[in-house]
């Protein structure tokens, strides 16, 4: 009886032992931390050297095309139904289609979205999307320059990564629908969900707050803001929706709590870093985006690439990061494509004079004139 | 001489006639009493005969309608997938009310209903279970320190379930059965209000906490010690002294110059373990109703110390001009 429950106890411990090596998602050291708050308050960064590399080669920006020759004729002239970058020359135009073709559709090449019967038609729902989103970048390049992508910028790549549907989207999840008479209390949580980083957190905060435009603005504070109770807060149920957005955030980007806030006072914006002000505005942008870029799509999306409720594929943090605090690791990609930074709707009047005006100062100019979220890089303070 | 120093008890009593103890009044003792090796590696090797009595049956009952209605609402919320069910039963649990019913007695039952019902019967079960705790103690006519102790825990269940939510005026402030949520609502919990960690009484409750596992740690090791030395019949030494009492008191004076005694030791062991949910449950009860921040709190009383900033002033946006973007 002795032996056999020995015997037994070992082979237990033995499998639980295997198991817990292999599954429970170990950190392998060696570990590299950045400091990035005052010391004592625990703000850093922790990731072990193997994935710190692993990330970083995932990352990387692909080359950019070479320049285009130069030319006088636009796009809008020589070529018919352009309707977005008709104030580009030609060339230019004709390089930039070659690198969303790069940077999109690869495999598939041009007929992604064009009839290469004649490339002018609009037939396929991809190239009205295309147009679309050429929009949207320039948008992001031009308006959330300073309070959001900086001098890094976003291209087609930032997102879509080689693929014509970028890996990280996201639907309203509707959550699991009754299939009896029996209807529990589910409250849109308490589920293993991939969008809140595995948590049991109420896994469709997304759609409450990056899926609209125009919402309160002071919707995912939960905190109070006095000491004693002044009148009724918030209900701990929406702390779990703001926790379930930060868990989000935190997958997306690649980083703890602490990349942001000083966790002993995580609502005090005195004691947060300057990433947190980048984010705030982050939010505001993927708002902006899923409002105004997104949801118009609607009809022009197939039914099956839509969601489950009919909604439009939308933008979270983690669609442009990808697991990484910058994006491509913070690389200038929209330099080599200027036409991607700013509006080219409107008639070519002022574009060409910068370029070509060569003022030395310029380029220094904006640095001190951008005092919302500089965003530095992290000077792990050791004071 | 018996063998003690070892994680399992070495030896184990075997009675030949089962071991009825002391004659009591009113004995509703059933079952067959057996020895038990496994049993016997961690305590008497004898089991049972088990008391019932009405009270124990009314608790068992009540706590497994609880179950019941806990464990069918998580099966539910899988669509009565067993898979899934095992898959994902850390995450599965079943919510307080929604914050719009306030203290309404029975929301619709999916809307929060069932978590008042189920909640309803687990108090029952506990509240039973603790009269019964506490008859049995009066019956063999014991001091009443572990139905106390026990209902020094019920009080922070009840603060949590219960008290605050009624304070605050909704049963949604409650605490949701599951394994998962429950400890993603704690976190909730301090987030929303502002970092638990500056409230005084869970400092208190930390400690006691902590402090139960150390002393628990000295008190047995003592004990196991100096049991070479009968240090076992603990009771027996708290009056008459042996030389296992000596020397495990002669240990703590010359290793810290101070030592408890025999009966003092359990009284620190009683207190501690009291006084962890107790002061536990002030603080929870505190929180939302007379503290809305607790961080905001600690500035306020010099509790929290500020530290440098290493980044400059850094502005909420929101308050900053143009933030309204």
């Amino acid at each position: 009886m002795k032996t056999l429950l020995t015997v037994a106890g070992a082979v237990v411990a033995l499998f639980l032992t295997i198991a817990m090596f292999g599954t429970a998602g170990w950190d392998r050291p060696p570990l590299v931390t950045s400091q990035n708050g005052y010391r004592g308050t625990a703000m850093a960064q922790v990731e072990t050297k193997a994935d710190a590399l692993e990330v970083k080669a995932e990352n990387k920006a692909p080359e950019a095309a070479a320049p285009a020759e130069p030319g006088d004729d636009l796009a809008g002239k020589t070529y018919e139904n352009v309707k977005v970058l008709q104030n580009l020359t030609t060339n230019e135009f004709n390089r930039l289609m070659v690198s969303m073709t790069e940077w999109v559709s690869p495999e598939q090449g041009c007929t992604y979205c064009h009839n290469t019967e004649n490339m002018a038609d609009d037939s396929l729902y991809q190239k009205r999307v295309a147009r679309r989103m050429l929009q949207m970048t320039q948008h992001i390049n031009a308006t959330w320059k300073e309070k959001h992508v900086h001098e890094a910028g976003v291209t087609c790549y930032t997102c879509h990564r080689g693929q014509p549907v970028p890996a990280n989207i996201w639907f309203t999840d509707p959550g699991p629908q009754a299939r009896s008479g029996f209807i529990p209390r589910n409250n849109g949580q308490n589920l293993a969900k991939e969008s809140v980083g595995l948590s049991s957190l109420p896994y469709d905060t997304l759609t409450e707050f990056l899926g609209k435009k125009d919402i309160d603005n002071t919707v995912i504070r939960v905190n109070a803001t006095t000491a004693l109770p002044e009148g009724r807060g918030k209900p701990i149920q929406d702390a779990e929706k703001t926790y379930g957005l930060m868990m989000h955030m935190s997958q997306g980007l690649g980083v703890n709590c602490t990349y942001c806030h000083n966790t002993r006072a995580i609502s005090n914006w005195g004691e947060s870093t300057p990433q947190r002000v980048s984010a705030w505005h982050g939010i505001r942008m993927v708002r902006d985006l899923n409002g105004d870029y997104l949801e118009p799509l609607q009809s022009t999306f197939p039914r099956n690439r839509l969601g489950a409720l009919g909604d439009v594929p939308k933008i979270n943090c983690t669609t442009c990061h990808n697991g990484v605090n910058k994006p491509l690791n913070g690389a200038h990609v929209v330099e080599a494509y200027p036409s991607l930074t700013k509006s080219t709707e409107i008639a070519a009047g002022t574009p060409p004079a910068p370029s070509g005006g060569t003022a030395v100062p310029a380029p220094a100019a904006p640095v001190p004139a951008a005092p919302p979220a500089p965003a530095p890089e992290m000077p792990a303070p050791k004071p | 001489m018996a063998y003690y120093q070892n994680i399992f008890t070495e030896v184990q009593v075997r009675a030949i006639d089962p071991e009825m103890g002391v004659p009591v009044a009113v004995d509703r003792r059933w079952g067959r009493p057996f020895h038990s090796y496994l049993f016997g590696l961690i305590g008497n090797a004898q089991v049972g005969p088990i008391y019932g009595g009405y009270l124990g049956g009314l608790s068992l009952a009540c706590g497994l309608i609880a179950f019941e209605i806990i464990g069918l609402n998580m099966w539910a919320s899988v669509n009565w997938d067993p898979v899934q069910f095992v898959r994902q039963l850390p995450w599965l649990a079943l919510e307080p009310p929604r914050p719009q019913y306030g203290l309404k007695v029975l929301p619709p039952l999916n809307e929060g209903g069932w978590w008042l019902i189920a909640g309803f019967f687990l108090t029952a079960s506990i509240l039973l279970w603790w009269v019964r705790l506490y008859r049995r103690a009066r019956a063999l006519g014991l001091g009443t320190h572990v139905p106390w102790a026990f209902a020094s825990a019920i009080w922070l269940y009840l603060v949590l379930g219960f008290i605050r939510p009624v304070m605050m005026g909704s049963w949604s402030e409650a605490v949701p059965f599951g394994i998962f949520p429950h400890l993603d609502w704690t976190a909730a919990f301090s987030l929303r209000y502002g970092n638990l960690f500056y409230n005084p009484f869970h400092m208190l409750s930390i400690v006691f906490l902590y402090g139960s596992t150390l002393l628990f740690a000295m008190h047995g090791a003592t004990i196991l010690a100096t049991s070479r030395y009968g240090s076992e019949r603990e009771i027996d030494q708290i009056v008459m002294r042996g030389t296992a009492t000596e020397r495990a008191a002669l240990f703590w004076r010359w290793t810290m110059g101070f030592n408890a005694t025999m009966e003092s030791v359990h009284r620190w062991a009683w207190w501690f373990a009291v006084l962890t949910t107790l002061t536990g449950g002030i603080g929870i009860l505190l929180t939302g109703t007379v503290v809305d921040n607790w961080y905001l709190w600690a500035v306020k009383h010099g509790v929290a110390p500020a530290y440098p900033h290493v980044y400059g002033p850094i502005v909420d946006p929101l308050s900053a001009a143009g933030g309204g973007q």
